[in-house]
């Protein structure tokens, strides 16, 4: 018995005891989910998701330039990346005025087009290989200068959510109200897009510009069919972030698999899992609460 | 005596020049305490004239202009792109007024409210209200508005009423609850108080937001169909509140549909299609002539119609 529990627990340390790229990829998807558990929850609540996914795709051409620049650079990377990010949510802010502009052909067709122009760049100067680790990212190969740059990203990011909770969630259901009471609205929603661009970029390193979006919002949206209160959301969206970082990270592992996609997968599982339990609970949200 | 081998003399001159040092730095270090700390206070200046203008603990205290604050607008157009929500408003919501807007659909009203309100931005004239500026207004937007799917209990959305104590970050009072209790006992909500909000039903989510208006104690109150799709029993209560908060004093401005309810409850009437037809007592303002024109006013003839359709 004890033999077969010391078999399991070698099963589950061993790669990250032998193996320092594997530590770090695991403390990398770990602050990953510790940011993205707010940042992910607060999208749903404000039913943003397809902006984000928008975003995660205008980080590539911002990228791809960069990386047209100055190869695997992470300097040229990130900013490039922010850049273009935070360019796209400028001008969209802008040309919807006062709220973003809910028209979903036309947030799909620019996720298309940028996506298609972050190919194009890579394409035209490099190899098949840079181009998959462009788009799905290589967990395994965060160094440790990736990952003091996601550390302080995720860092600041819980930081800003902690203190700015409050009007950032008021803003998400009532922005009038908001607005009434002098709280200034559009400030806080600029802050709160700054943040998912900047967590965007964080992952971009780990998950590349097509799955970065996955461990954002996954799951958050597995948190949300076990409670319908916001911090215990949040606390189980990092939890179940880091359930599936570790569990795609050990498939990828002993399967030789893509870690990336593997993570992905596990969020999604953990996701599908969560729908189905929530169908015979009564934490059932009302709005998955069909009729029955 | 000049002998500047002597240990103790030396450890002397050594202290002297490091007092005549501090002396001689003493502004320059002052000056960088002082811009340090303007630092910090301009930082935190602009942080509460960006994001947090509406933490005004002082608000709470003043009563005194109660009934004299009022709402006049010049000239206000507001416009969506090209097309005018409404345009030429020139008048008075009088201190201590129950004010109805009417008007067919899209004639502007709610539009009207969001300008008063501060919310829009007005593509031409003013509003001149005192009672903005010193976050004493209060505004009730259309249910629509909100997302009733977001987790928050009744409780927590009654005490946001109170924002301008605690504003965007700071800990609210400790007498909050206390007032939450009271306003959700006004409005017959004490027992779902930690209910989710998406679990009330029309009418108690209005009445919810109802209790918010109570804490938030407000000089103007704009309200923008607050009875709509409500039953007889709900409305009857939330009327009485806009009485109450007349004969208080309070400025009130609401959005309606209903005629009859108007010219049973509200003294004066606005009535607008796109720009003012009549605005004044509702006896007036209400005239079959004056519902008429503003019919005409948003309908234009039918031979003007069939043109674009054809």
């Amino acid at each position: 018995m004890g033999r077969v529990s010391g078999q399991i627990l070698g099963f589950l340390i061993d790669p990250f005891a032998s193996f320092g790229f594997m530590r770090i990829a695991l403390v990398a998807c770990f602050a990953l989910a510790l940011a993205n558990g707010p940042i992910g929850t607060l999208l749903l609540m404000r039913r943003e998701s397809l902006d984000g996914n928008v975003l995660s795709h205008a980080v590539m051409p911002g990228a791809a330039l960069g990386f047209l620049y100055a190869g695997y650079s992470l300097a040229a990377l990130t900013i490039g990346g922010l850049l273009t990010g935070l360019a796209v949510a400028a001008l969209a802010a802008l040309s919807a005025g006062s709220r973003w502009q809910r028209q979903d052909s036309s947030l799909i067709a620019f996720y298309l087009v940028s996506l298609s122009f972050g190919v194009l760049i890579v394409a035209a100067r490099s190899s098949q290989a840079d181009l998959m680790h462009v788009l799905f990212g290589t967990v395994l190969a965060v160094d440790v200068k990736a990952l003091l740059l996601i550390a302080s990203i995720s860092s600041a990011t819980m930081l800003v959510v902690a203190a700015l909770y409050r009007p950032l969630a008021v803003e998400s259901f009532d922005p009038a109200f908001l607005r009434a009471v002098g709280g200034g609205g559009g400030g806080f929603r600029a802050i709160f897009i700054t943040l998912v661009v900047l967590n965007l970029v964080a992952s971009f390193q780990a998950f590349g510009t097509l799955l970065a979006i996955g461990p954002m919002l996954l799951p958050a949206a597995a948190a949300r069919c076990w409670t319908n209160k916001v911090w215990p959301m949040i606390a189980l969206a990092t939890v179940f972030g880091m359930a599936a970082a570790l569990a795609g990270l050990l498939i990828s592992y002993y399967a030789n698999l893509p870690s990336g996609p593997a993570i992905v997968i596990g969020a999604g599982v953990i996701y599908g899992m969560s729908l189905l339990a929530a169908g015979r609970t009564r934490f059932k949200p009302k709005s998955l609460r069909g009729q029955r | 005596m000049a002998n500047s081998s002597d240990p103790a003399r030396r450890r002397r001159s050594a202290f002297d020049v490091f007092g005549r040092i501090r002396a001689a730095t003493a502004p320059l270090r002052q000056s960088f305490v002082v811009s340090f700390s303007a630092l910090g206070d301009n930082a935190q200046a602009a942080f509460v004239r960006l994001f947090d203008n509406g933490y005004d603990p002082d608000a709470s205290e003043e009563h005194a202009r109660r009934g004299e604050e009022g709402i006049s607008v010049r000239n206000l157009s507001v416009r969506y792109g090209e097309r005018y929500a409404f345009e030429n408003l020139t008048g008075e919501f009088a201190p201590a007024s129950l004010t109805a807007v009417v008007g067919p659909n899209g004639a502007g009203k709610s539009s009207l409210l969001k300008a008063l309100a501060g919310i829009i931005r007005p593509a031409g004239g003013e509003v001149t209200c005192a009672a903005v500026e010193r976050h004493r207004l209060a505004y009730l937007p259309q249910q629509d508005e909100l997302d009733r799917e977001f987790p928050i209990t009744v409780a927590e959305l009654v005490a946001l009423g109170d924002w301008r104590n605690f504003g965007a970050v700071r800990e609210p009072p400790r007498r909050l609850a206390a007032s939450v209790d009271e306003a959700l006992a006004a409005v017959g909500l004490s027992s779902v108080a930690d209910r989710q909000i998406a679990e009330l039903s029309v009418g108690q989510f209005q009445r919810a937001l109802f209790a918010r208006l109570l804490l938030q104690d407000a000089e103007v109150i704009l309200l923008d169909e607050p009875f709509a799709s409500l039953d007889e029993n709900t409305t009857e209560d939330l009327l009485h509140f806009l009485r109450r908060w007349r004969t208080e004093g309070r400025t009130v401005v609401a959005v309606l549909h209903g005629l009859d309810q108007v010219r049973r409850y509200f003294p004066s009437t606005l009535l607008l299609a796109r720009s003012p037809i009549a605005w004044g007592e509702t006896s007036f303002s209400l005239s079959a002539d004056n519902l008429a024109r503003a019919q005409k006013a948003l309908n234009p003839p039918e031979s003007a119609r069939i043109g674009w359709v054809a």
